[in-house]
């Protein structure tokens, strides 16, 4: 079985966010970034099948700019095969993302499109989903376990009201969630043998898609700060607060 | 747990920490040897990400590393426009001349964590391997007893010692020679100087903590490269200490407060000093309706030319602030370590062998640098006064006096409670305000700014070798002064099940500062590597 898995640059889970001050975006630059917790859950995942014989081959691909190399690193130290790197200096969005992926997976045929369930960055929980819709293949989202058998993947989800369970045919698109497994410690001969690999690039014409994202960002805002409360000495002197407020 | 099986590495040199002096080192090994295979540990996530400085620098070890750095700056990089020396009385300011040691012109104001980050991919272009998230546990010695190497820590081990299902054994790095560059009060340097006995013809090292803010201004405020200095209020009286003030662009004010750890009263909190000097009025006019942007601390090495322990050792030597090349007087040390590190590679390339290098640093610019300021920072046991007239004796001289003043370890200097009861705290002698408004509230806010982050379930790095010592003795003689000492609130005493007093550490808010380590009245607080990675995640400090 062959497995593509999606990896995104995004900035660290535990970077205080700041918006940039001309309202672009928010500031990245000196800011840590890291690959996508829900990636690396998914790549562990495809590891651990690779380790188990069930896989024979792991391809990590990733979209942007050059800095992305570092998140491809990281997934071949995890053990992944090969790393395919399409190179963007322009934001990806949702479905420009899908669209590359769509082409990847037309090159590579996989049996599996391994993707993270959203990228804590934008958290827009859309790749997976639209990359499916393209490729007219199943979906299976939010995967907390997975079992291989017979050519389906069984996937069990969480959803608001418990546990769902899925029977999708292979090839599929499967994206992860956070109960899936916990990623290793990556070994250090590993990285250091990761840095010597090649990473395939490719560029947007190469896999015939448009660059242009269809939406663009207008203004970026932090949430207004939150005036201080305030505190009252009696019940009485907290109604009349209340009934200054007209809040009751 | 020596019967467990570990990888071995093997490079031709290993250096430890991704400081100024050890990617300067690690460059120029490279630039003198080419097919050296060099390799470089960092414990912080990223490079730069656990450097933490002013910091104004002196450029010429830069300029000799990378010539045409000023085409491709860092990111933070202004040029000095003014220097300001300032006496703060709780209401007051008054302008002091500049001492001639502070006078800044031709250096560049810089974000040290920032300015790591940007001379890592240089290093990495020259062929050096730079392995962050890793740090070095402790040395390895050979059968002869000389260190060839290094190991890493074990990752995915509980708090309570088991095994994880995620557990990763160290792996050991072997190299004929190692170099630790870990900065002030490294780890595997405090170690070594004890098991070679490096310090025995020396005094004691003396250190200062350094608590930093990075600050966004509103618009006119920041004026960018100039640098100011004070000394006095919040610390009149006997603590050595004093703030800087650099002014950098996009409205941006990096300010800092470092006090000697050599006071002696333990009831004083250090943390609270440097917050008591933000709302002096003069500062306040600075950053009031700003919005801080990140902060940190870190120790500081003071002892200079007389605390300097020998600085080779068989298969293995140290630079910068491991060993203590940082320049009280100026408060510099990046310079030196970066000359430091560019010494020892250069020694290295030429000699072939460690021997020599301590005798060859001493000879060298920073050895003379440090010999002439010598007697500054010890002329301060006396008081700022007395410091002060021995200072511009000191300079006036050049350092040729024929004495050489001596440092006393900084835990020494902590008096008991029972000596210190009937005086005024230091809150009250310097008449601290006993309401603050500016940000961070306390030292927890503090620590969100230093974005610190610690696996919880894995061994406490703050190892207490004799815990008994803290509720029995401790508290009565010293009243836990790690509660107060600690700028990231790690140690608390809380009421446990039996309601005794017990030392509760909340090791995840750890900002690897290494004051615990270094003021601890017993000595009996290690500092320890936690699992690679974990730590403060410094922008821009
Ligand atoms: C508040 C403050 C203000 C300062 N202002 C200035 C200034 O304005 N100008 C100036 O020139 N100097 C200034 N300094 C001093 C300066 O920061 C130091 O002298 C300088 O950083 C020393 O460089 P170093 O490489 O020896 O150590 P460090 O900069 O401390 O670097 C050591 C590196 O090693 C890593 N490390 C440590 N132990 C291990 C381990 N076991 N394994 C792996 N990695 C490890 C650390 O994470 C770190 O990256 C200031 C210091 C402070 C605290
Ligand atoms: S526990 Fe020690 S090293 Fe950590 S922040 Fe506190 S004083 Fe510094």
């Amino acid at each position: 079985m062959k497995i593509l898995v999606s990896v995104k640059r995004a900035i660290d889970y535990n970077v205080r966010i700041q918006v940039a001050p001309d309202g672009s975006g928010v500031v990245k630059n000196g800011v840590k970034h890291s690959m996508n917790p829900f990636d690396e859950i998914a790549v562990e995942q495809a590891i651990r099948w690779k380790e188990d014989g069930t896989a024979t081959e792991v391809v990590a691909v990733a979209i942007g700019d050059d800095a992305v190399a570092e998140q491809l690193r990281t997934a071949v130290a995890f053990g992944c095969d090969r790393a395919i790197h399409v190179k963007t200096d322009d934001e990806v969005q949702p479905l420009t993302a899908a669209r590359v992926f769509k082409a990847l997976a037309e090159r590579e045929s996989p049996d599996m499109f391994l993707m993270g369930k959203q990228a804590i960055d934008d958290d827009a929980n859309q790749t997976g989903q639209m990359t499916a819709a393209k490729l007219n293949w199943p979906q299976a989202t939010f995967a907390s376990k997975i079992e291989l058998a017979d050519g389906k993947a069984e996937v069990t989800r969480e959803i608001d009201t418990g546990l769902e369970t899925l029977s999708v045919d292979l090839p599929a698109v499967v994206t992860v969630d956070l109960r899936l497994n916990e990623p290793r410690y990556l070994k250090l001969p590993n990285i250091m043998k990761a840095k010597k690999k090649p990473i395939e690039a490719l560029a947007f014409d190469e896999l015939d898609v448009a660059a242009a994202t269809p939406i663009k960002t207008v203004t970026t805002k932090a949430p207004p700060k939150r005036a201080g409360g305030i505190m009252v000495e009696t019940v009485d002197e907290l109604v009349a607060k209340l009934k200054e407020k007209s809040l009751i | 747990m020596s019967d467990i099986e570990r990888d071995v590495m093997t490079y031709d040199v290993i250096v430890v920490g991704a400081g100024p002096a050890g990617l300067a080192t690690a460059m120029r090994l490279k630039q003198n040897a080419p097919d050296k295979e060099v390799c470089v540990l960092e414990k912080a996530s990223e490079v730069g990400a656990q450097n933490l400085a002013g910091a104004v620098i002196e450029t010429g070890p830069l300029d000799t590393l990378v010539p045409n750095w000023r085409e491709d700056p860092p990111d933070i990089c202004v040029d000095v426009t003014g220097d300001e020396f300032w006496m703060l009385k709780k209401d007051g300011a008054t302008r002091m001349p500049t001492p001639p040691q502070q006078n800044n012109h031709g250096n560049v104001v810089v974000s040290l964590a920032n300015m790591m980050a940007w001379l890592a991919p240089k290093a990495e272009e020259l062929g050096v391997e730079i392995y962050p998230g890793f740090s070095a546990a402790e040395a390895l010695f050979d059968d002869n007893g000389a260190v060839k190497g290094v190991r890493t820590p074990d990752m995915g081990i509980a708090r309570d010692g088991t095994l994880k299902g995620t557990y990763e054994p160290g792996i050991e790095i072997h190299a004929p020679i190692t170099i630790f560059a870990e900065g002030c009060r490294g780890h595997c340097t405090k170690q070594l100087v004890k098991r070679f006995e490096l310090d025995t013809d020396c005094d004691p090292q003396t250190y200062a903590i350094g608590l930093k803010e990075l600050w966004k201004v509103p618009p006119e405020r920041s004026q960018p490269g100039l640098v100011q200095h004070t000394i006095g209020w919040p610390l009149e009286n006997d603590i050595y200490g004093g703030s800087f003030i650099y002014h950098l662009t996009e409205d941006r004010i990096a300010l800092g407060f470092v006090v000697g750890l050599d006071y002696a009263d333990p009831r004083f909190e250090p943390f609270e000093a440097f917050q008591q000097w933000k709302h002096h009025p003069k500062i306040r006019a600075l950053i009031e309706d700003g919005e801080i942007i990140s902060a940190g601390a870190r120790a500081l090495v003071e002892g200079g030319w007389q605390s300097l322990p020998k600085l080779e050792m068989p298969g293995a030597l140290i630079v910068g602030d491991a060993g203590g090349t940082l320049n009280v007087p100026k408060i510099k040390g990046i310079h030196t370590a970066m000359a430091s590190g560019i010494l020892a590679a250069d020694h290295l390339c030429e000699a072939g062998a460690v021997d020599g290098f301590d005798a060859a640093l001493r000879a060298s610019e920073v050895g003379s640098e440090l010999k002439k300021v010598r007697n500054i920072r010890p002329g301060f046991l006396r008081g700022k006064w007395a410091g002060l007239a021995n200072a511009a004796w000191e300079t006036v001289t050049a350092g040729h006096s024929p004495w050489t003043l001596h440092n006393h370890a900084d835990w020494r200097a902590t008096e008991k409670l029972a000596a210190v009861e009937n005086q005024p705290t230091p809150a009250q002698a310097n008449d601290w305000q006993t309401s603050r408004d500016l940000a961070p509230r306390d030292r927890l806010a503090s620590v969100y700014f230093a974005q610190t982050e610690h696996d919880e379930n894995q061994p406490v790095h703050l190892q207490i070798l004799e815990p008994d010592i803290c509720v029995s003795r401790c508290t009565q003689e010293y009243g836990n002064p790690c509660t107060r000492f600690c700028p990231a609130n790690v140690y608390e005493m809380v009421d446990n099940d039996a309601g005794e007093k017990e030392l509760h550490i909340n090791a995840a808010n750890c900002v690897h500062c290494k004051t615990c380590d270094i003021k601890d009245p017993y000595q009996i607080i290690n500092w320890v590597t936690p699992e690679g990675g974990s730590g403060p995640n410094y922008t821009n400090l």
